[in-house]
């Protein structure tokens, strides 16, 4: 099936001077599988519903629009008080110098392009698996674009307790860059992981992880997306959960022209539990912002709980989306599927679209969403001035506390206190100018 | 150490006149009350001169020490040290009270000029000072006032002003909602804190709690005046007999 007449031109012009990597057979077949995915579904425009709130257009036209490096000044790098394998990529590309050796007890870790040589390797059931069953009912091109031809990236196998966390670190070197990266998770029955990811990658940056999580294993994971005023970012994580698993994922965004983070969770085994969150902090004064969080998780299996909770503060004409849906299949009793977007308007030149979706099929079943919008809390702001607090400060303080309940599902608290500090940090910095 | 001359105050959204003329002075290391019925505009007296939005001063100046309080910003005003503690404590999620106190304390250093308080001095500090308020470790790392019941609430507020030290008390009905025991403690804190130095206004519907901050003056304040003032006995007038004899008698 091609695609719709008017989507085939930009798809083919994104396609130009693209070629499918070099790897094992069952490589090739999984790259040539998304190709074909991706050029029957075209490139995504506004009028698709998925994208009705934010205008994809600069993540899909043919060249990266230029970015601007941004040279943070007095910053300590997020995590460097914690004790963590070190894995770097300068505008894509990874970084042997930069990283650390690839090996840790509790771990098999590999750049992908080295898995993907392999005529054996975990990674074939693994590889384009999670993206195309994330394609239905949902389109994601530029998902099985990344598919076909990331060209770098890391894979991971983890086999018992992960020693400590593995941090990916994504430097941004060139205006012009444009950088597709493939990262695959397997998470062995029991074994447990935490994956960092760290900084703006690229100015234009397409983002694929596709993870499994067997029965009783765990994943956390902890992103903070570059704070490049000009960088843009689309991003899928694609995973499936087993029995008794846990996924859970936190991300905070400050700056950024365009990100559109995706979320596609199959909750496969009875038991599991899959948490998604993430906290945005966007400021028009800088440049435009816009900020989409898009999320899908399907339960589809017993006695499951899946929580969604995403906080934006917005100011100076910053722009805020949330798309989430739960759906639960038959079958699927006992789902406790909780959901809550918030943006908190600064100003009023900044928005904030929700779309929450409920979809369900089983009827002993727990699900509530809720979103909202609102300004910071007059009464509030004038107790704690009423106590001396100046107004830019208690605003921060605020902030911070309506930031809270995304930030407080980090599980591990020197990452969580890392993670308060840095946006503290932001808001302090923002006020003295 | 405070100078209400004449302060009229109508909503900023209605057309509704609130105070009509109020004329108070609070002389340092003195303890003056204001009783009054509902809606009599003591707390609007009391958010006037701290500064909340909603209200336009129509007429008549408010100066703490010589300084005109109606011109400063609320933060300025409790740097300058006016605090009122509120009828109606706010709850803030989110913002743990210890961090609240400490931001409050140094933002009002800092406008002073004074160097911060560090962060053992301060533990120290409101350790001590919440003991003796029976206000626990557990209730000072909760978020600000949330799931506090009405007295730990008002313990809260003197708890705040206790550490902050101001010169100007204004307590705004600290009594109402409080059982015997929190009457006594908060009693106790404000009492604690009377000094030569520190001015206090007490703002309260009944008599009990002046029976244990025993106040200078006692003004009787009306429809948005001060219709008549006295000496302590003024308020067992008014638990005996009610305003009715005193308002007939004044209009
Ligand atoms: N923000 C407001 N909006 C409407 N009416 C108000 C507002 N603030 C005060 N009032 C009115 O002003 C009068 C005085 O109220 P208040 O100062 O709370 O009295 P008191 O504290 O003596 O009971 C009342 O009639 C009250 O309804
Ligand atoms: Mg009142």
């Amino acid at each position: 099936m091609a695609a719709p007449a008017q989507k085939q031109d930009p798809t083919e012009a994104r396609l130009e001077g693209l070629t499918l990597p070099d790897g094992a057979a069952w490589a090739r077949e999984a790259r040539e599988a998304a190709l074909g995915r991706f050029r029957a579904m075209g490139l995504p425009t506004r009028r698709d519903e998925y994208w009705r709130y934010t205008d994809p257009a600069t993540l899909t036209q043919a060249a990266a629009p230029r970015a601007a490096v941004f040279k943070p000044t007095d910053e300590v790098p997020l995590f460097q008080e914690v004790d963590r394998l070190k894995v770097v990529f300068i505008d894509g590309v990874f970084s042997p110098e930069k990283s650390d050796d690839l090996a840790m007890a509790g771990l098999e870790i590999e750049r992908l392009q080295d898995a993907l040589a392999k005529d054996i390797h975990w990674a074939k059931d693994l590889y384009g698996t999670r993206e195309a069953a994330g394609q239905d009912p949902v389109a994601r091109p530029q998902a099985a674009l990344n598919t076909a031809f990331a060209t770098d990236g890391i894979v991971i196998r983890a086999t018992g307790k992960a020693e400590k966390p593995v941090e990916l670190i994504y430097l941004h070197r060139d205006e012009i860059s444009d950088a597709i990266l493939h990262h695959l998770v397997r998470v062995e029955p029991g074994a447990d992981v935490t994956v960092l990811e760290v900084g703006p990658a690229a100015a234009r940056f397409n983002k694929c992880m596709e993870i499994d999580v067997a029965d009783t294993g765990a994943f956390h994971h902890v992103r903070a997306q570059g704070r490049d005023h000009e960088r843009r970012a689309v991003t899928h994580m694609f995973a499936r959960v087993g029995k008794e698993a846990l996924y859970k994922s936190f991300t905070t965004t400050a700056n950024g022209v365009m990100t559109r983070n995706e979320h596609v969770i199959e909750i496969a085994g009875d038991r599991a539990t899959a948490h998604v969150a993430g906290a945005a902090l966007g400021d028009g004064h800088y440049g435009k912002f816009h900020h989409d969080d898009t999320v899908f998780i399907t339960h589809d299996a017993v006695d499951c709980e899946s929580r969604q909770v995403f906080k934006k503060v917005l100011r100076n004409g910053a722009e805020g989306v949330f798309q989430g849906k739960i759906l639960v299949k038959e079958g699927a009793q006992k789902t406790d599927g909780y959901q809550i977007s918030q943006s908190l308007l600064l100003d009023d030149d900044s928005s904030f679209q929700a779309k929450p979706e409920l979809e369900i099929y089983a009827d002993d079943v727990i699900c509530s969403h809720g979103s909202t919008t609102g300004a910071i809390d007059e009464t509030a702001l004038f107790y704690l001035r009423s106590r001396g607090v100046p107004t830019d400060e208690a605003t921060d303080l605020l902030t911070l506390a309506f930031l809270a309940e995304a930030i407080d599902e980090i599980a591990d608290e020197a990452l969580r206190e890392d993670v308060a500090a840095r946006l503290r940090e932001w808001l302090e910095r923002r006020r003295r100018g | 150490m405070l100078d209400i001359k004449g302060l009229a105050v109508k909503l900023e959204e209605e057309d509704k006149q609130i105070l009509k003329g109020v004329d108070l002075s609070v002389e340092a290391g003195s303890v003056h009350a204001i009783m009054g019925p509902n809606g009599s505009g003591k707390s609007t007296l009391s958010y006037v001169l701290s500064g909340r939005d909603g209200y336009e001063v129509t007429g008549g100046s408010a100066l703490l020490e010589g300084e005109n309080l109606l011109d400063m910003d609320p933060e300025e005003r409790a740097a300058a040290g006016l605090f009122l503690a509120f009828q109606y404590p706010v709850e803030i999620p989110g913002v743990g009270n210890m961090t609240f106190l400490r931001t409050a304390m140094n933002a009002q250093r800092k406008a002073r000029g004074e160097e911060e308080i560090s962060a053992g001095d301060f533990l120290k500090l409101i350790r001590a000072k919440a003991k003796e308020l029976k206000i626990d470790a557990e209730m000072l790392k909760r978020p600000v006032n949330v799931g506090f019941s009405g007295g730990e609430k008002k313990r809260n507020e003197i708890l705040q002003m206790a550490m902050l030290e101001p010169k100007m008390c204004i307590l705004d009905e600290t009594d109402s909602g409080l059982d015997v025991d929190a009457m006594k403690l908060v009693s106790e804190g404000v009492n604690a804190l009377r000094d030569a130095g520190r001015g206090f206004l007490v703002i309260t519907h009944y008599q009990r709690l002046l029976d244990h901050i025993a106040p200078d003056v006692v003004h009787i304040m009306a429809d948005g005046r001060i219709v008549k003032s006295g000496g302590p006995e003024l308020a067992l007038e008014v638990e005996k007999n009610g305003y009715a004899d005193i308002l007939t008698e004044v209009a």
